[in-house]
């Protein structure tokens, strides 16, 4: 089975995380790049596939050059080798630009299953799985907390507001993992060391074949108009319980008409 | 007036709250059309979105529509996108509307916005990012302003409206009938309102201590008809399912009330919760990071002052 698994290079969400004032996009250089959390179930769940089912893992990501580190991480899990789409020319690419150029680069790999993390700690929109499913013209199996492969059959459980949903289609196909779904391994020693010698293509936007005219910052289908660093909530009453902590709450409570 | 399509959020022929507060919000942005999607459509229905100001209802209930995964929503709303070049589409910004909304802007060559906690004029959307460090306006400059908003955004209120039904068929394509739904689980929730819709949610957190205490939490919930979330640290511990999880993986809601039990409220769990109208926040810590978000905090022992508090909201129902 060929697995290309999408990963992003997200800023740290420990750190404070900021937009470049000059063009309004995330700056990425403020804080340190990690791989996006929600992708190392992704990951995990590509290689628990492959171990399964045999066949090869790729890792695809987009982004600047310092994504590289973002690409050893997941080959040092295990990922086969990976594929670095990065270009000048894809800075400020929102998620019509980037599902565009990912769809383009997985029309050039091929793929038995595309797997990605239900979304990114950064802009956390949660779209890039259903534009990619959408774009590709295959199933859409997103937001999975269990995935089964039978042959040339995909099942998953879709987390719903309820419960989950069975869901069942036919490979190719397009699928997003949920928190929790599994435990991600950490890279061992040997996996960081076997990792430096995996191969990562490299490939520009002229390689893959991707118009220039529809991502980047200026082919945009949105813009930030305005934005600024959320003023402080107004200082709060806090009070130290003296054993009428739970009747001031609920006096709180009552004088906003909570109860 | 320009059209502005709203899809209906709804369960069990029950329209859901957050479809009420986007017609609300549409009818401040142009004459808004609700559009129904799948089985369930009733009179009871129809008079719940025209009292709510729905001018047209647009009605697709197909079975097919729900049998399949978010693609055949989005052929829909095309469809509509393309007949009645609406001023805009509001769809809720759940996980599943965020993904009929990413589905929409490829199909009509639109941008799309999600996690919009406010719409104003010219369809500037604001959210809030960053784990609400950052507040940004920002509008669609390509196609039909496509817009995910969040549940409880905006107080819904009635303005009764004519509601004229016009059916609606749709030929799925192929392509959309990829990925078919062929069992639906529904887990136990009780009486409580779906977290993310939900008005108040009580949050327990590390300083809950075990599974068994969040029967604490959840009584607290309950006397106040809330929904009840959890931290990561409580999930982490399996002391509350996964699912209940609120913050930067987990859950966002945006409550008229959140009540943080125990938890400190780091900026992973602040990202899932932060644009709630008022907090409140009970944790034995005075440092806590909670407080800082605080409308009103209690520092004690939560296995005291929760109790009390029960006692309290109980006395005065």
């Amino acid at each position: 089975m060929n697995i290309v698994v999408c990963v992003k290079q997200v800023p740290d969400t420990a750190t404070e995380r900021k937009l470049r004032p000059e063009d309004k996009t995330l700056d990425r250089d403020a804080a340190d790049g990690v791989l996006n959390e929600l992708d190392e179930y992704a990951v995990e769940e590509a290689l628990r596939l492959k171990e399964a089912h045999g066949g090869e893992v790729t890792v695809l990501t987009m982004g600047p050059q310092k994504a590289t580190e973002t690409i050893r991480k997941a080959l040092a899990m295990g990922a086969d080798k990976a594929v670095h789409l990065v270009d000048d020319a894809l800075h400020g690419s929102d998620t019509l630009s980037t599902s565009y150029a990912l769809a383009k680069v997985l029309g050039t790999t091929g793929f038995d299953l595309v797997i990605l993390g239900s979304e990114s700690t950064d802009a956390r929109m949660g779209v890039l799985a259903a534009m990619l499913a959408e774009r590709l013209g295959v199933p859409q199996l997103t937001l999975a907390r269990k995935v089964e492969v039978n042959g040339s059959s995909i099942t998953i459980e879709r987390l719903t507001d309820y419960g989950y949903d069975r869901v069942e289609g036919t490979l190719p196909a397009v699928v997003s993992v949920v928190e929790k779904i599994n435990t991600p391994r950490y890279p061992s020693f040997k996996g960081i060391m076997a990792a430096k010698k995996k191969p990562v293509q490299t490939l520009s936007i002229a390689d893959a074949g991707i118009d220039a005219g529809q991502v980047g910052l200026g082919a945009a289908w949105s813009e930030v108009a305005e934005f600024a660093v959320a003023p402080p909530r107004a200082a709060g009453t806090i009070v130290t319980d003296e054993g009428d902590g739970g009747v001031k709450a609920a006096e709180f409570l009552a004088s906003k008409k909570f109860i | 007036m320009s059209e502005i399509l709203v899809l209906v959020e709804h369960v069990d022929g029950e329209v859901k709250k957050v479809t009420l507060e986007l017609l609300t919000l549409a009818r401040s942005l142009g004459s808004p059309s609700a559009v129904w999607a799948g089985p369930g459509y009733t009179p009871e229905a129809k008079a719940r979105l025209a009292e709510y100001g729905a001018e047209k209802i647009y009605v697709a209930d197909a079975e097919e529509i729900t049998g399949y995964v978010v693609a055949p929503k989005a052929e829909l709303l095309a469809k509509l996108v393309g007949e009645a070049s609406p001023g805009a589409v509001l769809i809720a910004s759940t996980p599943e509307g965020k993904e009929v909304a990413g589905r929409l802007a490829i199909k009509t060559d639109s941008g799309v916005i999600t996690d919009a906690v406010g719409v104003g004029e010219g369809f500037v959307a604001e959210q809030s990012i960053f784990g609400g460090g950052v507040n940004v306006k920002s509008r669609v400059t390509k196609g039909t302003p496509i817009i995910a908003v969040r549940p409880n955004s905006t107080a819904p209120e009635p303005a009764p409206a004519a509601g004229a039904e016009e059916r609606v068929a749709v030929e799925l394509s192929d392509a959309a009938r990829g990925a078919r739904i062929v069992e639906r689980v529904k887990q136990e929730k009780g009486a409580r309102p779906e977290l993310t819709e939900a008005a108040i949610v009580v949050a327990g957190g590390r300083g809950v201590g075990s599974a068994e205490n969040f029967a604490l939490i959840e009584r607290l919930a309950d006397s106040l008809g809330a929904a009840v979330g959890a931290s990561r640290a409580a999930t982490d511990a399996q002391w509350y399912p996964h699912q209940f999880q609120i913050g930067q993986t987990g859950k966002t809601v945006s409550p008229q009330l959140y009540i943080a039990v125990g938890i400190s409220g780091a900026i992973q769990h602040r990202a899932g919760m932060q644009t709630a109208k008022t907090i409140m926040a009970i944790n034995k810590d005075p440092e806590a990071p909670i407080f800082e978000l605080a409308d009103f905090g209690v520092v004690g022992d939560l296995f005291k002052v929760v109790p009390q508090l029960v006692d309290e909201i109980e006395k005065r129902k």
